[in-house]
Order: structure tokens, then C-alpha cells, then sequence
């Protein structure tokens, strides 16, 4: 069975934002791959490790600086890597065609890909890629079983647990609690470097959607801050949700 | 303009207050309002929709929509936007919504805002202010198309004090069980008397200060007292004191309540990002230098140990 593993490069979640000549700075920022992509990946290895799979690609559409999001899930343990070289200023329908035309061409039995990016927040990119491609998907999995050809996913859903089972192939999207993705050895590192990784042009597609400007959220005006004897801050604490923010007791 | 469609969230009959909001919003915009409201025995809930400001409500009974399910669902919004042509058509950013969201813009080959915090809807336009990097910085996007296509943050929009005339409408059923492509096994719900975390009024959070069980117990106690949802910073997720689907920040929850309480969280730069836009910000912390008191309205430098049980009786009185 093949896996193959979407990869975003994006900042580091602990990089302080801000604007340069109205765009997003990126100067001096760390990158890393989406955290959620990354739980993907080490969960498409324990399923080779369990013999689930037998091959783990890996592709990833962006700059080539988005060689460097391949290059640490081949040191995780994936075995071959796909750059789909790609405007970064492409949206998600652009990347999801980009990311679909790449994947129609490996052929995997699943698909897996982190749910949401944490830089643009949009969970759009997984879904429209099972669109293209008409597989079913399941989102925001927690985990995976895979037998006779199908996946049975459980999902952290709004307000609860959910199971659900679909044939593959699929597109399966991971939700950070899944697994604990594995640091890559030394000689992971050492034999990423020797992985073959393919370079492939995107299909062309246009944005559908126009960024308009990037602005900073409205800073917060300084609040309050006393120092004093737990029992006095508890009290005016107190008074002040009472007064100020009213609120209701259960 | 042919009307701003509000898709219903709800499961088994339980309406998210999110649709409520969407549908109080939407009324901002001179349009006519539509509740769209998919599944079994849910032509009950019309009267509700009518409540908070849609005009008409379309209602689409079958069996193969009593779950939510992305292909039947889908069918269906397809045949019906074909039909009556909607200007724009707005989900809730949840579990169901984004998917729902996602798989019709692409099948539609349209663009999508996502988890929009703002909107602005005219002829065949959207504006969208989106959170990015979890809420470090903000965009404002333009989504053209027939129709124009969103999901919306819960807890953002007011619920107004808005009525519509609530005209039933129930459209052709156009999804068979052969559009069923993913087979729903359980849904178990979090057994929890709380609100859930991206819907309360107040969320109460308890970080690394709390220590252990005993101090998540303290929290507990608080946000009980307040209604409140529980939630927390990656330190008490990391350490077990608190399930993953419980944490705030910028791999976690995105929450924006009346008021947030954070105990015992220094406010490192990925849980602001999932907090800093709640309306009201208390903190307590024993550091006086923490980083959560420069977005916190209401500071307390103390230990939360001794602070809660004497908040908590000070607020009972």
C-alpha cells in the first residue's frame, strides 16, 4: 500500500508576526513544517511500521525553501519526496489542483495531510484535493485503523468522538492529538540527503480568492494589575467581574 | 441580490447558537435571508430560524441526510444553488462546516474564506477578515463567485433582535443514499455539563500554575460557578491534566468569550493567539513580569491557589 503525505512549510507558531510594506514579514523567521502535516507524517510511518504501508511519498507545493519540509519528513522516515514548484501566493484552490495533478500521478492508496495549516488557517486545501481526486475524506482524525481496504478513522469532532469509515483510497487529515511525531536520528538526517526527491511543475490554475490587505489586530489597551495579598486580589477581582463585566452565576 | 443562505448546524435537532448569529448578520445586508436546513424531522425547527431574522427557510427532510454527511449533503446545496441561485451561502467554521464548505467550493470550482471573524456581502461579492497565524495578524479577502462562499467563526457575529417572516420552502430532494460515501459508526459526545469551549460566554483556563489535578480542580470549581467552559495552555494538555480538545492556542482552539480567566498561564506568544480576542481578559499569576498580563484587563500578581477559593466566595456573596 501507498501513502503519500502532504507537507506545508510554514513559520515557526512561536514567530512574532509583522508587516512590512503591507505584507506579512518573513524576514529572519524560523520554518518549519506545519506542525499538523508533521503529525501526518510520523503517523503514515507507524503504518509502515506496522505494515500497513509499504511506501511513504512525500510532496509538498511551494518555493524550494519548501525543500526543506521534505527533507525533514525523509529523515523522519519517508522514503521519496515530490516538490510541486508553485507561486506561494497561490490559494487553496490553486494548491489544491497543484497538489492533486502531483498526487493523481503516484496513485496512493491514502492520503494524508494535516487538517488546517497554522499559518492561513483555512482546512480548505485536504477536502478540495479529495474533491479533485473523488475520494471520500475524514478530517481532524485522532486515529487510523486500515483493514480490507478500508480506513476507520476516529475524529475530534465539535462536542464529541466520532468514528467513521470510509473505502479507500481516501484523503485522511490529522488532527495534532493523533501521535507524537518522532525527532529525525542522525542517520535519518544522514540518509534523507540520499532520498530521491522528484521536481515536478504545478498545473496551472488561478487564484480564486483576493487577498485585499494584512493588518494587525487592534492592540489592547492596558488593563489593570495589582499586587497585593491573594485575599485582596481575590476580592477585587471579584467586584470587577461582578461590576464591570457582569457576570451570571450558575 | 437572490438572498444570503445561512446553512442550519444542528445535530438532532440541537441548533448551534452559530446559526443564529450567522443569520442576525446576514440581515445587515438588505437581502432576503434564508435558514437552509437539512435532515429528519427538522421542519419543526422553522418557526426558530424565523426568530433570529430569516425570511424564508428551506427545508430538505430525507433519510439520507438525518446525519451529516458530506457527499448527500453536498448533492444537494448543488441542485439547490443551480435552482434557486443564492448570492452567497455562509457555513459555520466547524467540524461539519469547513468540510461542507471546502468540498462545494471545489466541486463548484469556487473560491472559499474560511473561519471569517467579519463579513461584508454585496452583488456577487464577499469581503472576509480572516485570522491568520492564529490571530497574530489579520486579512482581508475578496471571494467573487455564483455564489459567494464563507464559513464564519462562531462567537463573533451578535445575535440581534432581528425577525423574518420564516416562509417554509422544501426544495426537490436531489441526494440519494448512493452520494453516501463515508459510513458514520458512533458519535459519542463529550459527556461534560460545560458549554463547549468555542461557544461559552466564559471560558475559564488553567496553565502550568495549576500544578497538577488539584489546581485543574480549582479551575473546575471557578468555571462551574460562571457557567464557564474549561479549557487550557499547552502545558496543562502536555502534562495530562486536560484532553487534548481542551487546549487554547494556536494548535489548539481559537476561543473569543466575554471574558477569558487564564490561572497559572504565563500567556506564551502561541496561547494568545487562541485568546487575546475574548472581550474581557482576567489573569492570574504568581509572575509579575508574565506576558499575559499585557493583554489582560484585569491582572492579579498572586498565587491562584489562594486567589480562587476566596474568588469564589467572594463571588457567591
Amino acid at each position: 500500500m501507498k501513502v503519500l503525505v502532504c507537507v506545508k512549510q510554514t513559520f515557526d507558531t512561536e514567530a512574532k508576526i509583522e508587516l512590512k510594506d503591507g505584507k506579512i514579514a518573513d524576514a529572519g523567521i524560523n520554518l518549519i513544517i506545519n506542525p499538523y502535516d508533521e503529525v501526518a507524517v510520523e503517523g503514515a510511518i507507524q503504518l509502515k511500521e506496522k505494515g500497513v504501508a509499504k511506501e511513504i511519498v512525500v510532496v509538498a507545493a511551494g518555493s524550494d525553501k519548501a525543500m526543506d519540509a521534505i527533507r525533514t519528513a525523509l529523515a523522519m522516515g519517508a522514503d521519496r519526496g515530490v516538490l510541486v514548484q508553485q507561486d506561494t501566493a497561490a490559494d487553496e484552490f490553486a494548491r489544491a489542483v497543484a497538489l492533486a495533478d502531483a498526487i493523481k500521478a503516484e496513485n496512493p492508496d491514502i492520503v494524508l495531510a494535516g487538517h488546517v495549516a497554522a499559518d492561513d488557517g483555512s482546512s480548505q486545501v485536504p477536502t478540495r484535493v479529495a474533491e479533485i481526486l473523488g475520494f471520500p475524506h475524514i478530517n481532524v482524525i485522532t486515529s487510523i485503523e486500515v483493514a480490507g481496504g478500508k480506513a476507520t478513522c476516529s475524529s475530534e469532532a465539535d462536542g464529541g468522538t466520532q468514528v467513521t469509515e470510509v473505502s479507500l483510497p481516501a484523503v485522511i487529515s490529522s488532527q495534532v492529538s493523533w501521535n507524537e511525531p518522532r525527532y529525525p536520528s542522525m542517520k535519518g538526517i544522514m540518509a534523507a540527503k540520499k532520498k530521491p526527491v522528484a521536481t515536478v511543475a504545478a498545473a496551472a490554475a488561478d487564484n480564486k480568492v483576493k487577498i485585499v490587505e494584512f493588518s494587525m489586530p487592534p492592540a489592547k489597551a492596558a488593563g489593570i494589575k495589582i499586587e497585593d495579598e491573594p485575599e485582596v486580589c481575590a476580592t477585587k477581582l471579584a467586584e470587577w467581574m461582578k461590576n464591570t463585566v457582569k457576570v451570571e452565576l450558575k | 441580490m437572490a438572498g444570503t443562505w445561512i446553512f442550519v448546524e444542528q445535530r438532532d435537532g440541537n441548533i448551534r447558537k452559530v446559526t443564529y448569529e450567522m443569520l442576525s448578520e446576514a440581515k445587515k445586508f438588505g437581502d432576503e435571508v434564508a435558514a437552509v436546513v437539512f435532515g429528519k424531522g427538522v421542519e419543526a425547527l422553522a418557526p426558530e430560524f424565523a426568530k433570529y431574522g430569516a425570511d424564508k427557510v428551506y427545508v430538505v427532510e430525507d433519510d439520507v441526510f438525518a446525519n451529516y454527511n458530506t457527499g448527500a449533503y453536498v448533492a444537494q446545496m448543488v441542485a439547490m444553488i443551480n435552482e434557486f441561485k443564492p448570492n452567497a451561502v455562509l457555513f459555520a467554521h466547524t467540524f461539519n462546516g469547513r468540510d461542507f464548505g471546502s468540498r462545494l467550493a471545489q466541486k463548484l470550482q469556487l473560491g472559499l474564506a474560511t473561519d471569517a471573524i467579519a463579513v461584508e456581502l454585496s452583488a456577487g461579492k464577499g469581503l472576509f477578515t480572516r485570522a491568520i497565524y492564529a490571530g497574530k495578524a489579520l486579512a482581508k479577502v475578496e471571494v467573487a463567485g455564483e455564489p459567494v462562499l464563507g464559513t464564519i467563526r462562531p462567537g463573533v457575529c451578535e445575535v440581534g433582535d432581528v425577525s423574518g417572516a420564516g416562509a417554509v420552502v422544501k426544495p426537490a430532494v436531489a441526494a440519494t443514499a448512493a452520494d453516501v460515501y463515508q459510513t458514520v459508526k458512533s458519535f459519542v459526545p463529550t459527556v461534560s455539563a460545560r458549554p463547549e469551549l468555542t461557544e461559552a460566554d466564559v471560558v475559564v483556563s488553567g496553565g502550568r500554575g495549576c500544578k497538577g489535578p488539584d489546581g485543574i480542580k480549582l479551575v473546575e470549581q471557578l468555571a462551574d460557578l460562571l457557567g464557564a467552559a474549561v479549557g487550557g495552555s499547552r502545558a496543562s494538555i502536555d502534562s495530562g491534566w486536560l484532553g487534548h480538545e481542551l487546549q487554547v492556542g494556536q494548535t489548539g482552539k481559537v476561543v473569543n468569550p466575554n471574558l477569558y480567566v487564564a490561572a497559572g498561564i504565563s500567556g506564551a506568544i502561541q496561547h494568545l493567539a487562541g485568546m487575546s480576542s475574548s472581550k474581557f481578559i482576567a489573569a492570574i499569576n504568581t509572575d509579575t513580569e508574565a506576558p499575559i498580563f499585557n493583554v489582560s484587563d484585569f491582572g492579579v500578581v498572586a498565587d491562584l491557589f489562594k486567589v480562587i477559593p476566596t474568588l469564589v466566595s467572594e463571588l457567591k456573596k
